[in-house]
């Protein structure tokens, strides 16, 4: 019966999908989340707003005016007080507006909290830039302090004309155990 | 050439003979199958009134995560592949599978698996309790500590399937009888073909999936956690584009099935076969670009989702083809209906329900009122208890003459296909409805208005969970004390190489390949 089992073929078969299922599964760790944050980053559609953003136009549209609202939200059990000072400005594209957000450990313990920045609509995202925001950075606060944390921002004058209202919501994350014992110490 | 199986204990450790093979997945699947159904039972308990009276809401949780696992990846997936060692070798007129030896490792593989995820229910913090997608970051940041277990016997199953499929492809594409081109194939074996291949491309995506929550579990990656600079849809559509194919996996082996058996009752050859063959491979590939209709809730920009509707309604083309091809084989046949016809026509018309309400989950606007409510449990519970569940039911009485050589009792088998018919529709047809009227999944107390339709649910539940006794009951009988048959052909308008071995079918078959015309 072993006569006419063609083993080299069934080797060779054996082989390749083997290699097409290691393949697969570099695919997916390694080539999965790179393409998909790509894909969010060139179309916007992961509401991630980009890193900080150096202005060089700085001339203003004044013939529109683009309304934009502030939503704080606490991840999970996130136990400070996260409120934006004011929750509405209306700016025209071009011009570069300073607002603060208000944030309260009311916890008697020194924590670090990273803040998440989400935007709707998606097709706003790459349209709105920061040239400073309290999320680049991670924020440590002693036990019963508060801050007020900045965010300056400018509306592109590129902004789609279907565009009237963004809103940029902020979730803040607890991130006390994951950040080194170095941050907290420094806060002592 | 003529020695049969090893004696003892052993003969089932240490075969590497495919019938036995196919016997321990057979085995292993309805035992599965049976503590999945186990778990089905206390959900629908737990839910046969409004409150919680016999368990409490963590452990429900943790039952409809353990009876969607066990059900999909030990019940459902193993059966097909069972069947395969059994049938596909015997189908294409080849001694064996390509590679015995590892055949032999992915069955032992699949006990060890579910052990380590069933032993999670015993310890601390109990078993996975976010769902059988396990979504981050209920399965990361939110798990209990037996995630880890979860997550290794996922890997552990990947891993058998995975070599399962390389064993059917290496088998398929070397093995079959001279003569036997491609398009001579039986349709099952076209379609575990097929499936096979899906299964090599998806499953490493899901071990992938697993391998990065384990890594942000453990050791401090952020793939999925937002904090970090991840993002927990990400996981979404990881996990989709491995579990939209996987839905497929399930059903396409079905789908061969019922076109072995539909066409020996209606004693006409099988209606448009090359239409068959193309219809599963557009399937296939229509799978892989599909994936977000699962997601039309996460915030798609609206091309999105208007892409991922239309791609999704496509797929009801080559599928409808197939329908009407299984139609149009008992178009005027002379149709009898034994047992397995009665389930083949049962999923016919079941399935076909089933991908009716799916086809209204396509749609996205449609779907923001279905999403995670009963209508998607009843949408999903059609095409795969209904679809994978009753084609493998009728694959067993089938060919379970061949593989015994007793016969079943006639009338126990048609008893048992009415109870679990009736069983399964009183279960699961009431649930469209209180899906509609807005009752979400996953949920172990409902408001008092969906009292009436849970109740009749449950009472189905429990009436279909005793069929499937009555099936073992069934099964068992047959091997024990069946009428013995010895004639090669059971059925007369049987067609294959199969029916030409003698029955029951030898330890050793094909030693020598038969001619193919």
């Amino acid at each position: 019966m072993e006569n006419n089992i063609p083993k080299s073929s069934i080797k060779k078969t054996l082989l390749k999908l083997s290699v097409g299922a290691i393949g697969m599964f570099v695919f997916a760790v390694f080539l999965m989340p790179p393409l998909y944050y790509a894909l969010c980053d060139l179309t916007g559609i992961g509401g991630k707003t980009a890193g900080r953003y150096e202005s060089k136009d700085t001339t203003i549209d004044t013939t529109r005016t683009v309304k934009v609202q502030f939503l704080t939200i606490n991840n999970g059990s996130m136990p400070w007080d996260f409120s934006p000072r004011v929750t509405e400005v209306v700016v025209h594209p071009g011009e570069a507006k300073a607002v603060t957000f208000y944030a309260k450990n009311r916890t008697s313990k020194n924590m670090v909290a990273q803040a998440v920045p989400n935007l709707t609509p998606f097709n706003a995202t790459n349209y709105f830039h920061k040239t400073e925001c309290f999320c680049f950075n991670q924020q440590p606060l002693n036990a019963w302090d508060e801050i007020d944390m900045p965010l300056v921002f400018i509306v592109d004058k590129d902004i789609p004309k279907s565009v009237n209202t963004i809103t940029l919501s902020y979730t803040l994350f607890d991130i006390t155990e994951s950040t080194n014992d170095l941050t907290v110490a420094q806060l002592n | 050439m003529a020695h049969g199986p090893a004696k003892g204990i052993g003969r089932w450790f240490f075969t590497t003979n495919h019938k036995d093979i196919g016997t321990l997945y057979l085995w292993f699947s309805f035992a599965m199958f049976l503590m999945g159904g186990f778990f089905a039972m206390v959900i629908r308990a737990e839910l046969f009134q409004p409150g919680m009276q016999i368990i409490k809401p963590e452990f429900f949780n943790q039952m409809t995560t353990m009876h969607g696992l066990v059900m999909v990846f030990g019940a459902i997936m193993p059966a097909f592949v069972g069947l395969a060692n059994w049938m596909i070798p015997m189908q294409i007129g080849a001694p064996d599978m390509a590679l015995p030896r590892m055949n032999n490792l992915s069955f032992w593989i699949l006990p060890m698996a579910f052990t380590i995820l069933t032993a999670t229910l015993f310890m601390e913090g109990g078993a996975p309790n976010f769902g059988w997608t396990f979504y981050a970051p209920l399965s990361t940041t939110y798990a209990p500590p037996t995630v880890n277990y979860f997550i290794f016997g996922v890997h552990l199953m990947g891993a058998s399937s995975i070599m399962g499929s390389i064993n059917i492809i290496a088998t398929v594409l070397n093995m079959r009888a001279p003569g036997m081109t491609l398009m001579k194939m039986p349709m099952f074996v076209w379609t575990w073909l097929i499936t096979a291949f899906l299964l090599i491309a998806v499953m490493p995506v899901l071990a992938g999936a697993v391998t990065m929550m384990l890594m942000d579990i453990n050791f401090g990656t952020s793939f999925f956690n937002a904090a970090g600079g991840g993002d927990p849809v990400l996981f979404q559509h990881v996990f989709w584009f491995f579990g939209h194919p996987e839905v497929y996996i399930i059903i396409l082996p079905a789908f061969g099935v019922i076109s072995h058996i539909i066409p020996a009752f209606s004693r006409k050859p099988l209606f448009g076969y090359s239409s068959m063959v193309y219809a599963t491979a557009s399937i296939a590939f229509l799978s892989f670009i599909v994936w977000a209709h699962h997601m039309f809730l996460v915030g798609m920009p609206i091309g999105g989702e208007l892409y991922f509707m239309y791609a999704t309604m496509l797929i009801a083309v080559p599928t409808a083809a197939k329908v009407f091809n299984w139609i149009s084989t008992m178009f005027r046949g002379s149709l009898t209906f034994e047992t397995p016809m009665l389930y083949a026509v049962a999923f016919v018309i079941l399935f076909t329900i089933g991908g009716f309400t799916g086809i209204m989950l396509a749609v996205a606007p449609a779907d923001i009122q279905y999403h995670d409510t009963y209508f998607v449990v009843a949408h999903f519970h059609y095409v795969m208890v209904a679809g994978a569940i009753f084609s493998s039911t009728a694959a067993v009485y089938y060919w379970l003459p061949k593989w015994t050589g007793k016969m079943y009792n006639e009338t126990m088998g048609k008893v048992q296909f009415w109870i679990g018919f009736i069983g399964f529709n009183v279960t699961f047809f009431p649930q469209h409805f209180i899906g509609l009227a807005g009752m979400p999944r996953r949920y172990s107390d409902y408001a008092l208005q969906f009292s009436d339709w849970n109740m009749i649910s449950s009472t189905g539940a429990f009436i279909y969970g005793t069929a499937q006794l009555l099936f073992l009951y069934n099964v068992i009988t047959t091997i024990r004390s069946g009428k013995p048959v010895s004639e090669p052909k059971t059925w007369d308008g049987a067609e294959g190489l199969e029916w030409t071995l003698p029955t029951p079918a030898p330890y050793h078959t094909f030693t020598t390949p038969p001619a193919v015309k």
